[in-house]
């Protein structure tokens, strides 16, 4: 109610006041300004889309299904990096989903004392502002040669499991897989902790007095009332593991064959683009790498707005 | 009875129940852990490799030619390409961003338009930066700009401008409306327009987080590489115009990280030590700006 009549008291003095044509123009300004910056999503899309069109008018729909990706015969299909983005991108959920959670709950339960919760939430964080082409670096200097015998040996032992049947060089999807669970885990941490620091304390204790021990809680009161925050978060986190590029072109190995093998060497859409769109001359060439921009385009935004519809309709209420 | 819930209420806690506890918190701290080691391996391993190449010249002269051993060595046209693009980037996204995020707190509110803004910024600060790296190579570099065609510090700076606008846009309009209302009707009882009100009183006390956010917009930036690879692309010479292939410190590690040569890789690993070095500074002033008041 209030609000209401200060914003009527407000376009009263707009109306009437020697310079009301100042107010006006200014609030048109604005106005003018805000519909640019909804036109600049518009314009992005629809600049990519035009590009791509001579490899949609070409290709269609067997882009997606097609496996051969030759510069020189000009022959493009996306699978075998559609399956690299989805294979790490997958791996590196597996990863960052429980330590990203483990995180949300230990800095905001006290299983810690304050001082070093308050500092560890700060520390996870940090990884977020870090460049990824830094974490790349790492990754390639220090993180493939760690990983190196834990792949061999995951060759050695559990070679007969198609995931892991082939000798490794070093960069790998699974190291790729990694790397973006560091990268995407402040995400999911950040994201997750606010959930559960807004889920009412009256529910743990309540829980609590009941008997349950501070686990029993959590794992019925605190991640079940946090549930669709949570998966928003693991949602954005995805978002972001789609289109990480710098770190995955680094460690994953850049090779333009599908392979069953986690241990094998892949490539991503995005690092597809990084790698080829310095050197792509050809019309056709460049459209095939506007289409594949234009896929993770889409993709990212339906991932972003699921995440987004998810925290709303199912977000809770207190 | 009271023996009965004596016994109840002293009861230890059956084993299973306890095992849980004690087995879920090992694990939860145990994959904490993990998450902290990749953090300070990361840190550590960066300032082992980089410190040692961290000299004078590194920032006054260029990477010296592979195989010239004795000449001074750095990388200062990619410090200067970085804070260049960055600076530029700033500038155009800085005004846009500060002006809409004022339409969405003063104007539009919960407005129709208002929130189609904010929903399309929330996308925009999602779109993986290598698409706007696509965005910006299609409108800049294959365009023709004052007489020139091709990659450029302009075109670098346009994308990271493109990437640094939502995030100026959501804070700013968070910093906005942390203004309180008194203070703009206060200003509008004394006979200020709203031009007045929203620049002297609004923006003017809303400053220091409004900074914040921009500082944080630019740290986020300053390493990206995705969206300059093939816009800026590189160079190994000093900048002499905007028009012109542009180095930068992120592109440059990225370079020279699959580098045969020792030197460069050295070079890699010391760009690196000073990138985080203007990120963490810039993200520890804008905790700074705000703690003042």
């Amino acid at each position: 109610m209030i609000h209401q009549m200060s914003s009527n008291a407000h376009s009263e003095s707009i109306v009437g006041g020697d310079r009301a044509w100042l107010d006006r123009s200014f609030a048109w300004v604005l106005r003018l300004i805000a519909l640019a910056a909804i036109a600049l999503l518009f314009w992005m899309g629809n600049v990519i889309l035009q590009s791509a069109l001579p490899a949609i008018a070409k290709f269609g729909a067997t882009f997606l299904t097609s496996q051969d990706w030759d510069v020189n015969q000009l022959q493009f299909g996306a699978l075998p990096y559609l399956y690299g983005t989805a294979v790490t991108s997958a791996i590196a959920l597996l990863f960052a989903v429980p330590i990203g959670i483990s995180v949300a709950i230990v800095t905001s339960e006290p299983f810690l004392p304050t001082w070093v919760r308050s500092p560890l939430g700060f520390l996870i964080e940090l990884i977020a502002s870090i460049p990824s082409v830094i974490v790349g670096l790492w990754g390639i200097f220090v993180l493939i040669p760690f990983l190196k015998p834990i792949q061999l040996w995951l060759h050695d032992q559990f070679g007969w499991i198609p995931l892991f049947s082939t000798e490794t060089f070093g960069p790998s999807m699974l190291v790729a897989g990694i790397i973006l669970a560091i990268m995407i885990l402040p995400t999911i941490a950040a994201l997750s902790r606010d959930i559960m620091t807004s889920v009412p304390s009256d529910l743990r204790t309540a829980s609590m007095a009941l008997g349950a021990t501070r686990w029993e809680m959590i794992f019925t009161i605190l991640l079940p009332a946090s549930a669709s925050g949570i998966v928003g978060a693991v949602i954005l986190g995805l978002g972001r593991a789609l289109g990480e590029t710098m770190a995955v072109t680094m460690v994953i190995g850049n090779s333009d064959l599908i392979s069953v093998s986690l241990l094998d060497s892949g490539n991503t859409i995005p690092a597809l683009l990084a790698n080829q769109f310095p050197e792509a001359l050809d019309e056709l060439h460049v459209g095939a790498l506007m289409y594949l921009a234009l896929i993770l385009f889409a993709l990212t935004l339906i991932v972003n707005i699921l995440a987004m519809i998810i925290v709303k309709i199912f977000g809770f209420k207190y | 009875m009271t023996t009965f819930f004596d016994k109840q209420l002293t009861k230890p806690l059956p084993f299973s129940r306890n095992l849980f506890s004690y087995g879920m918190g090992t694990i939860a701290l145990l994959l904490t852990g993990f998450a902290l080691l990749a953090l300070f391996s990361v840190l550590f391993e960066i300032f082992r490799q980089g410190l040692p190449g961290l000299t004078w010249d590194v920032f006054t002269s260029l990477p010296a030619p592979t195989g010239e051993a004795g000449v001074p060595t750095g990388f200062g046209n990619a410090i200067q390409g970085t804070v260049l693009m960055v600076a530029i980037a700033t500038l155009l996204s800085v005004p846009l961003g500060i002006l809409t995020a004022i339409y969405l707190s003063e104007i539009g509110k919960t407005g129709a338009i208002a929130n189609t803004v904010r929903f399309v910024m929330s996308i925009l600060s999602a779109v993986p930066s290598i698409v706007v790296g696509v965005f910006a190579y299609a409108v800049v570099v294959l365009a023709t700009l004052f007489n020139y065609k091709g990659f450029s510090a302009l075109a670098g700076a346009f994308a990271l401008a493109v990437i640094m606008l939502p995030i100026v846009v959501l804070s700013t309009e968070e910093a906005l409306k942390l203004v309180p209302r008194q203070q703009r009707l206060a200003s509008a009882a004394l006979g200020a327009n709203s031009v007045q009100t929203t620049f002297k009183i609004v923006v003017a006390s809303a400053l220091p987080s409004i900074t914040t956010g921009v500082l944080l917009a630019i740290a986020r930036v300053s390493g990206e590489t995705a969206p300059l690879l093939f816009t800026a692309l590189f160079s190994q010479s000093w900048i002499e115009t905007l028009l012109n292939p542009t180095p930068s410190l992120s592109v440059m590690i990225y370079n020279y990280s699959g580098s045969p040569f020792a030197a460069q890789v050295q070079l890699a690993w010391t760009a690196s030590l000073v990138l985080l070095g203007m990120v963490f500074v810039t993200n520890l002033l804008s905790r700074f700006v705000t703690r003042k008041r």
